[in-house]
């Protein structure tokens, strides 16, 4: 097993770590650098729980080697301030939580890349963001709430 | 994860130098979406994986005299290029409807092809409009019709020592129209039960010149139905000719049952996306 130092900015923070090849990203951030918001859930990049975005871009954090993070700028939900969260309570955006961070992530990314989404486009940007309460009217509407007070 | 080493070459010729001395045991890694759940899951047991993201050029996405896409480029990049869509718009919407967003933004055109699963949707929408993959050893660069490139699932043509480089796309002929269409009965985020790509032109008289008919998830491999176009040629494309070329193509297929149905229902939903699609391109 060969061993990477890795260096990348988590949430604007500088990080330099040294990794083995098999490390992921998932388990990098959740046990190496106490990131604990970025869920895992299906470990297989379907349901959108470890959803992190780099470069701006949302992907999985259980597809992702840490070594092919290396200089890269990384987004966990602890980095994020957006009127996203507070229209996801304000319109029950969540109920048992675990796919909330993962859903906010995705919803920023797209917010970013179109300002002013059509319901069609939100739908199709986060149909990979599962909730298994199928709180989905919820989260499309806190979605569009943000939109606007963007 | 069993252990590994990993590798990232800075170059092209780093990268096919890593390729030639070790190719048996060690695997190439593009986006990575594929293998590192095949991994994961301990199907694929490599000692050594080759990343290589560190050869931008090849993301590059070029129109020159029809598309050069780079085996890097994402299907996200792909999705988005001007290019791409100014050239048709039914590649773009075909790399847009693979998966999900995430998977676009990771998951690499070269991978896809290399990873040669019969049920992804670019090799439809690529074969349909009659592309050419470049791939490259050491000793030799080679020029692969995208048909030739597919041997069975999972497996294509490639050399051990060889590296995917891009994939060309020539010009469609004059007033060419093509579509792409992905049957998906449960999740948009699924694989297609069947999907299809055509590819038609006609002259002054509306007679039919230029077809072409790929199906995915039809077989071991993304296939051609060339009966069904050769059918097609000469003629005016009416509801007679579509039904005769839509039982052809659905002839062709060689579908497994699987959760997504069985061989029966697959062969006869490639006929009716078939002939959809040439209604939509007629």
């Amino acid at each position: 097993m060969s061993e990477h130092r890795v260096r990348f900015t988590l949430n604007g923070a500088a990080i330099d770590v040294t990794v083995g090849a098999e490390r992921l990203l998932v388990d990098l951030l959740r046990d190496d650098l106490g990131k604990t918001g970025t869920k895992d859930g299906c470990s297989v990049g379907v349901c959108g729980l470890c959803t992190v975005q780099v470069d701006g871009a949302p992907m999985s954090a259980c597809l992702l080697l840490a070594t092919q993070i290396d200089g890269t700028a990384v987004r966990t939900v602890e980095g994020l301030a957006s009127p996203l969260q507070e229209a996801f309570i304000t319109e029950g955006g969540f109920q048992c939580g675990i796919c909330t961070s993962g859903q906010l992530m995705t919803a920023d990314a797209l917010l970013r890349a179109r300002p002013g989404p059509t319901e069609a486009e939100v739908n199709d940007y986060m149909l990979g963001n599962l909730c298994r309460c199928t709180g989905y009217y919820g989260i499309s509407r806190a979605i569009a709430k943000a939109a606007e007070a963007r | 994860m069993r252990p590994f080493d990993y590798v990232e070459p800075e170059t092209l010729d780093e990268a096919l130098a890593l390729v030639a001395e070790d190719p048996e045991d060690s695997l190439v890694m593009a986006g990575g979406t594929s293998l590192v759940i095949l991994m994961k899951q301990d199907l694929i047991r490599p000692a050594r994986v080759i990343g290589l993201r560190k050869l931008s050029q090849l993301r590059a996405i070029d129109a020159a005299d029809g598309l050069r896409l780079g085996a890097l480029a994402t299907h996200g990049a792909l999705a988005r290029s001007a290019a791409v869509r100014a050239h048709a718009a039914a590649l773009a919407r075909t790399f847009a409807a693979v998966a999900t967003v995430r998977i676009r933004e990771q998951a690499t055109l070269g991978g896809n092809l290399a990873h040669a699963d019969p049920a992804q949707d670019p090799p439809v929408t690529l074969l349909a409009m009659d592309a050419t993959a470049v791939a490259m050893s050491k000793a030799r660069a080679r020029r692969i019709p995208l048909e030739a490139l597919f041997v069975d699932v999972f497996e294509t043509s490639l050399e051990p020592d060889e590296l995917l480089l891009r994939v060309e796309v020539p010009p469609l002929p004059a007033g060419a129209r093509g579509t792409f269409h992905k049957f998906l009965p449960t999740t948009r985020d699924d694989y297609a039960t069947v999907a299809v790509a055509a590819v038609v032109a006609a002259d002054a008289n509306g007679l039919c010149t230029h077809a072409r008919i790929a199906l995915g998830g039809a077989g071991p491999v993304p296939l051609r139905a060339r009966e069904a176009e050769r059918s097609l040629l000469g003629r005016r494309l009416d509801d007679g000719a579509i039904r005769e070329a839509s039982a052809l193509a659905a002839a062709a297929t060689d579908p497994i049952a699987d959760l997504r149905g069985s061989v029966a229902y697959k062969r006869a939903m490639a006929g009716v996306w078939t002939a959809r699609a040439l209604r939509e391109v007629a």
